[in-house]
């Protein structure tokens, strides 16, 4: 048996098919991951992410020590309270160890890192923390609800009540709003509009009861995959690792360069890498004619040596074909093709966003 | 539970076949198979006429999260195939022993069909 959130009783009520992830019991479909997709593109779902892990940094060192520790620059939140930043943690030669979302929040920071790969992020920052007057608190008894899609906002409101009903309606994408225990910030995996919102393990069951009474529905990791897939947003451990930098990531827009003088960690291996010119990119690639593009794929790129790879590859249930997010030459063109099944399979280079706010953007 | 049909015989692999009266084998894939690959997306079925041997790839089913192989349970002609699939691939899903049926051959050896798993053995097969 794995870990279990305080919505596990919840996922199997509502017919959740329960799959290990990363060690945690969570649910991947509650029958259809394909209606669950639709439903989040076309009105309101939900995703248990509890199994993520929540830190919050404190201390006079705290805003030193990250911009240490991040490739992103937290002074950008200086003076916007709830502000969220998105940012990569990088190793000493510059590999991503893991992709966050940090927020200013009062005292001090809140973030939220990957699952699987929680152990070797605390142990890091434990240890870079040695210099700075910081203190790390993790927050396992916190539940984590993501609800998105076009109507994700007034079904919250409809749930949460009066009370909550100006803050929400005042938070900007990318904001957050703290009361007590729980956290509602605007943000999300899904190229939707919504909101991440954190609370008390004990009060999770309730809230995921009661959004679902409000027609919210349950979404388990199938959706959440075709989703953030379609919307071009990275999976650690897929679009990026410990071997790939954040510049050949589509990770670029958030290295801080500037000031030149921050001095944080990975910086001079990828300013080298910047200054000899990057040889990969990220790409998406859209296919056309039936077919699955799947991880892994070699993509041939004319003109190229080298052979690029899918890094993450679905069906697109908004699109009805197939699209995958591909690392290749930067010198590929608008075509490309793709080895799958012993075929040679022509595919169409896209920019890494297939759909945005329910509708197609290639 | 997933439905296992007691008429029907089972490959190890999860393919079905059923002898209809006129002769002829009928194939799809069992309820079982769909639920673990998930959402049906694509189904690539053999075509008309090919010869096929006991054990051939004859097909391709591609859901959203995996592709997997179908393999002739029998060998023969194929001399049907479901078209119906190309637009409501999700009959995989629905209806994997009606609707989602995926080819039909004419056996060389209906014998063939005995040594394939009757619905107890596939039982303990696929509860493995």
């Amino acid at each position: 048996m794995g870990n279990r959130t305080p919505l596990y009783d919840a996922h199997v009520a509502m017919g959740g098919k329960m799959v290990d992830f990363g060690g945690w019991d969570m649910p991947l479909h509650y029958g259809s991951q394909m209606e669950e997709h639709n439903k989040v593109r076309t009105a309101a779902g939900m995703f248990d992410v509890s199994h993520m892990t929540v830190v919050d940094i404190d201390g006079d060192g705290a805003r030193d020590f990250l911009r240490y520790l991040l490739a992103n620059d937290v002074a950008r939140l200086d003076g916007k309270p709830g502000k969220a930043l998105y940012t990569g943690m990088l190793n000493e030669k510059g590999g991503v160890i893991d992709d966050l979302i940090v927020y200013l929040v009062d005292p001090g920071y809140r973030m939220v890192v990957n699952c699987a790969t929680r152990d070797r992020d605390l142990a890091w920052m434990e240890q870079q923390a040695e210099s700075f007057e910081v203190s790390l608190s993790e927050r396992p008894q916190l539940a984590m609800v993501a609800i998105q899609g076009p109507e994700a906002l007034d079904r919250v409101k409809e749930v949460l009540g009066v009370d909550w009903i100006a803050a929400i309606d005042d938070l900007k994408p990318f904001q957050s709003v703290a009361r007590g225990d729980w956290f509602v910030g605007r943000t999300g995996y899904t190229g939707e509009d919504g909101v991440e919102i954190m609370l008390p393990g004990e009060d999770a069951d309730g809230f995921w009861r009661a959004l679902a009474d409000a027609g919210v529905a349950p979404c388990g990791l199938g959706a959440r995959d075709t989703l953030r897939l379609e919307a071009g947003l990275n999976l650690y451990g897929h679009e990026m690792d410990e071997d790939t930098s954040p510049l050949v990531a589509n990770m670029g827009w958030t290295v801080a360069w500037q000031p030149e003088e921050r001095d944080f960690i990975g910086r001079g291996p990828i300013a080298e890498e910047k200054a000899a010119g990057v040889k990969q990119k990220l790409v998406g690639l859209v296919l056309e004619e039936r077919g699955v593009l799947r991880a892994d794929q070699p993509v041939v790129v004319d003109g190229a040596d080298e052979r690029g790879i899918i890094t993450s590859g679905t069906f697109s249930p908004t699109l009805g074909h197939s699209i995958a997010l591909a690392r290749v030459p930067v010198t590929v063109g608008d075509t490309a093709r793709v080895e799958m099944r012993k075929k040679l399979v022509p595919v169409k280079v896209v920019k890494p966003c297939f759909v945005r706010n329910g509708k197609s953007v290639v | 539970m997933s439905e296992i049909r007691s008429e029907l015989k089972y490959m190890p692999s999860h393919e079905w076949a059923r002898l209809e009266e006129d002769g002829t084998v009928t194939i799809g894939i069992s309820d079982h198979a769909q639920d673990a690959l998930g959402d049906v997306v694509f189904v690539e079925t053999p075509e008309v006429g090919t010869e096929l041997a006991a054990g051939d790839e004859a097909g391709v089913v591609e859901s959203v999260k995996a592709a997997s192989d179908i393999y002739a349970p029998v060998s023969g002609e194929v001399i049907a195939v479901n078209e119906s699939l190309e637009d409501a691939p999700e009959s995989v899903n629905e209806s994997p022993y009606d609707e989602g049926w995926m080819f039909r051959v004419k056996p060389s050896d209906t014998g063939e069909l005995d040594k394939m798993l009757d619905a107890d053995a596939y039982r303990e097969e696929a509860e493995e």
